[in-house]
């Protein structure tokens, strides 16, 4: 179903840039650029959620809140060191800096949230574990709130060397940007070599198959729980610092809407996959970067009659083909083929101003069409078999 | 899914003076973290301003006296280990309670110097002047920390005698002790109601003229409700009912009727000698128990988890505003609210066929979702219809950020009910909620109710046995709109003004903590909840009787649900279908151990 919307952005896109109206090429690449940056901070993000549910089987919503806490802590350090002159001096060494205080204070809020609001519900019904976690996100972020005040803080701007335009591969990239990417990539090879490769590592994917089982072979089931928790919250504060670097200001709100959307992303991926979170972050950053401006300029797209009958015949065949095969994705695709038609032959035309507005509704709406058509994910779930009812 | 680790049951201690010193340790650093964090998010110096007890204790102070006291006490209780042996009480707590204190105290210093000396008001931003003002009392840093050390290890002393002392006394000092803070933190009620009983000199007599209690008043009180509580028989409330439970059916059922006689009347009563503040504070909570019993019946009988039931709340404001606010950009003939005519029915018709299509526009999609895809997928829901009623796209028809305004409220016949008469609004919402209460009640034992329990408790087996889960679900849904977007209806009424502000997904949360504090499934619980929550603390923006408490109520909101779902998550005033089905390991044990086989039950599938 997401694919069909972006799809059909596309077209509607294409057809503007055809009437002279839509983006430029370099434009795009922009959209898609920024989109595979912002994507992959999703993609760390999701790592969190998809770990915990692949071992605890419920939707951790303070996970978000971990995120924030590292942003927040990492913007007092980045601070510090930006005062003492380290920033612009030495870049590569203060960011490191930035990036161990944020990982070890989310690390440190993950665990401790484990220890204190979710142990205690290790056998409680699913959604006892998830109202648990949405009163945790609740209290920290009124606690930040309280603790550092409701002021939007700024972190310091990268220096100007690194935020200068760069010709890579045909596309005009800032360093900021790249820096970006090479540090999410670096840290999900890590998370994948620790998980895939190490002892703990082959102990999560055991406890998340099945922990019965898992302790009877002997392994410290709690103790690979807090792993979870922690390496989860060490990924969200490295995505927090990155936050940092692409958009600047951090306050204690800063966690909610990452939350939502890194959230789609696990499950876009297909919950419990770790490469498949990362993937359907930057898929779902992307949708972000391109889907406001092609999904509601596409809806101002004029259909000739002819096309729109096309269309509504089309529609048509394909629902009843849906129905055939009983399928229901298919059957509101062609649905909404044939309401894309009939619009074009009535000569609709829907103009929706303050666009900028709805950006979070189509992240919104992305995040609801992935959970009723595609809950499962696009690279398949990986839950052991007493989650996955 | 059972993966219980066994922790070593640790020896109990072996006489009444071996006290566990790495417990009382690690409680008296967590006793100081508490202390620290109240002090940071300054909750001190705001509350300073409400004084408790004339001239020397205010409810800032208090925030911080609870902490010893309450870790002195954990600090000297130890768990006892199953089938192990009770520990043996005695000055082991007293040492264990005091220790607790002063080690509290101590880290309390310690922060007290580390702000007094250094400025960090650019991270913490609660973190001044003032602070440390209010902290030292003005004195040298010697005397503060001789102050706080000894003060706390008193503290401490008395949460650890608690342990020892006979329950016939500990009762009696906490009742003392909560008659007092309850009677000094109601006195804003106190004060209207024998304003509207035109019994002023008492009042008069126990609160200062500027606030608090008088000491002397504070005494008497104190011992009153010692006494009281000495007297008592001690029973939890969960003993009283299941106590009122066994009684014989009739005359559960004339006490019932009683008691609910008892509280019509109160309704009608209270309302006409109370002022206009307080009436205020009754419909704001009558509002959310309306809201309440709709979540109600979609989380609490039905299982469904709706984090977008602000969506509903929504719809039925702004439909009211569209009809009947003369500046309302979209709709011209404005319609006028009133029940003796059949305009007002006819709103009430329409806000109630949006809620049921707006009801199964957003439960269609969302049913065949597990529980916590379809929180999070309702969730996103609620956010897009706000987002689309603040959208400029949409203005238009509803105002944008601007909102609706100028709904000129309801009436009845010549009777006007606006916002600016709270009484006559209490009484709207009270008709409102007592044909809420039926509903609801009348559905929970209907066929629908049952279907709703055995969908909730296993939905393959209630398809199995023929319940048309999709139905089922989509009429609790429908049934949860249609009540809060009555709500949402008198509060255009109440209001008078509609905004996108007013929807935010905090309102959901508060109504679903309102839910959980109750007791999911229970329409006694819901009311409970929302006359504690709403009543107390105060609302997503009215505020309640404790007003000062307004920065941190929705701190409070989030570790109350945490604490409910931790200690008691069947809620305040439980149904007693739910008490069973999340304790049923307890009960079958203790089934098990009095060796009563006819009360054997299943042990639940988490």
């Amino acid at each position: 179903m997401a694919i069909f919307v972006i799809v059909w952005g596309f077209v509607g896109a294409i057809a503007l840039g055809m009437e002279g109206e839509g983006l430029t090429a370099e434009a795009w690449k922009q959209l898609i650029v920024s989109g595979i940056a912002q994507g992959s901070m999703y993609g760390l993000i999701a790592l969190g959620y998809s770990m915990v549910y692949g071992v605890l089987g419920f939707i951790n919503f303070a996970h978000g809140e971990v995120f924030m806490v590292g942003a927040i802590v990492g913007y007092f350090t980045a601070d510090a060191l930006f005062t003492v002159g380290l920033w612009e001096s030495n870049f590569f060494i203060a960011i490191f800096l930035v990036i161990v205080a944020s990982m070890l204070s989310s690390t440190f809020a993950a665990v401790l949230i484990e220890k204190i609001a979710y142990r205690p519900l290790r056998n409680a019904p699913r959604l006892i574990p998830l109202i648990t976690s949405i009163g945790v996100s609740f209290f920290i972020q009124n606690a930040v709130l309280l603790l550092v005040g409701p002021a939007v803080r700024s972190y310091p701007s990268a220096p100007d060397w690194l935020r200068e335009q760069r010709d890579i591969l045909g596309f005009q990239i800032s360093g900021t940007i790249v820096a970006v990417v090479v540090i999410a990539a670096v840290s999900m090879i890590g998370l994948w070599l620790f998980v895939e490769r190490s002892v703990t590592g082959r102990a999560m994917r055991a406890v998340a198959e099945d922990k019965e089982i898992a302790a009877l072979m002997g392994i410290n089931v709690d103790r690979v729980i807090v792993m979870t928790f922690a390496v989860g919250g060490a990924m969200a504060g490295v995505a927090a610092i990155l936050w940092g670097l692409l958009f600047r200001g951090v306050s204690y709100i800063t966690g909610f809407l990452p939350g939502i959307k890194a959230f789609t992303a696990a499950v876009l991926g297909g919950i419990g996959n770790i490469v498949g979170a990362f993937f359907g972050g930057i898929l779902l950053g992307l949708f972000e970067g391109i889907g406001p401006n092609v999904v509601l300029r596409g809806l101002a797209w004029q259909i000739p009659t002819a096309l729109g009958i096309t269309l509504v015949i089309a529609g048509g065949v394909v629902v009843f083909a849906g129905r055939a095969l009983h399928r229901n994705g298919v059957v509101v695709l062609g649905a909404a083929t044939i309401l894309l038609g009939v619009a074009g032959i009535l000569g609709w035309t829907v103009v929706i101003p303050g666009l900028s507005q709805l950006k979070d509704v189509v992240a919104f709406t992305a995040l609801v069409l992935v959970l009723i058509f595609k809950p499962a994910g696009l690279f398949g779930e990986q839950l052991g078999a007493e989650d996955r009812a | 899914m059972t993966t219980d680790t066994m922790t070593a049951p640790t020896a109990p201690p072996r006489s009444r003076t071996d006290v566990d010193w790495s417990r009382v340790s690690r409680h008296g650093a967590l006793a100081g973290l508490t202390l620290v964090f109240i002090a940071s998010i300054g909750m001190v110096t705001i509350l300073n301003a409400r004084v408790l007890i004339d001239p020397w204790l205010t409810l800032g102070y208090l925030s911080l006296l609870w902490v010893p006291v309450f870790f002195g006490f954990t600090a000297a209780s130890e768990v006892t280990p199953d089938g192990g042996v009770a520990p043996v009480k005695g000055e082991r707590d007293l040492v264990a309670g005091m220790v607790t204190g002063a080690l509290s105290g101590l880290y309390f210093t310690f922060f007290i110097v580390i702000i007094d000396r250094f400025d960090l008001t650019d991270i913490f931003s609660n973190l001044l002047p003032r602070l440390v003002e209010l902290l030292t009392f003005g004195k040298s840093m010697g005397a503060t920390a001789a102050i706080w050390i000894v003060g706390f290890a008193i503290l401490g002393l008395v949460g650890g005698a608690a342990q020892v002392a006979s329950p016939k006394v500990r009762r009696a000092l906490s009742w003392a002790v909560a008659g007092v803070i309850i009677v000094a933190l109601l006195e804003a009620v106190i004060t209207d109601l024998s304003q509207g009983l035109h019994v002023e000199f008492i009042t008069d007599f126990i609160y200062a003229p500027n606030g608090g209690l008088i000491t002397g008043s504070a005494v008497i009180l104190a011992a009153a409700f010692g006494a009281a509580g000495f007297q008592s028989s001690g029973k939890t409330l969960d003993q009283r009912r299941q106590e009122r439970m066994s009684q014989p059916k009739e005359v559960l059922v004339r006490k019932n009727t009683i008691a609910a006689v008892l509280t019509i009347l109160a309704v009608i009563f209270v309302p006409m000698v109370v002022g206009n503040l307080t009436n205020e504070l009754f419909a704001n909570v009558g509002l959310f128990v309306l809201m309440g019993l709709g979540l109600n019946i979609v989380v609490g009988s039905a299982g469904l988890l709706d984090l977008g039931y602000v969506a509903f709340f929504a719809v039925g404001a702004y439909t009211t505003a569209v009809l009947t606010s003369p500046l309302s950009p979209y709709w011209m003939p404005t319609l006028e609210l009133n029940f003796l005519s059949w305009e007002g029915w006819l709103i009430v018709a329409i806000v109630l066929v949006m809620a049921a299509i707006s009801g199964i526009l957003v439960g269609t999609p969302v049913i065949r979702l597990r529980g916590d895809y379809l929180a999070i997928v309702t969730l996103g829901f609620g956010e897009i219809v706000r987002i689309l009623f603040l959208s400029d796209w949409l203005a238009p028809y509803f105002g944008g950020a601007q909102g609706i305004t100028n709904i000129p409220g309801a009436s009845v016949g010549p009777i006007e009910i606006s916002g600016t008469n709270s009484q006559a609004i209490f009484y709207l919402i009270a008709v409102f909620v007592g044909i809420a209460i039926y509903v609801a009640w009348r559905l929970q034992t209907s066929r629908t109710g049952r279907a709703w329990s055995a969908l909730r408790e296993d939905e393959d087996v209630a398809e199995a046995m023929g319940i048309n889960t999709t139905a089922i679900k989509l009429t609790a849904f429908v049934t949860g709109a249609i009540l809060a977007s009555f709500a949402g209806m008198v509060f255009a009424v109440k209001v008078g003004s509609v905004f996108p502000a007013s929807f935010k997904l905090l309102v959901s949360i508060i109504i679903l903590v309102i839910v959980i504090v109750g007791g999911m499934g229970s329409i006694p619980g819901v009311i409970v909840g929302a006359v504690v929550l709403i009543g107390v603390l105060g609302g997503p923006t009215q505020p309640g009787l404790l007003q000062e408490f307004g920065q941190f109520k929705l701190l409070i909101y989030g570790a109350l649900l945490v604490i409910m779902m931790l200690k008691r998550p069947e809620g305040l005033w439980p149904s007693m279908r739910r008490q069973r089905e999340l304790h049923s390991d307890e009960m079958s044990q203790d089934a098990w151990l009095t060796g009563d086989p006819g009360t054997d039950l299943e042990e639940e599938d988490a």
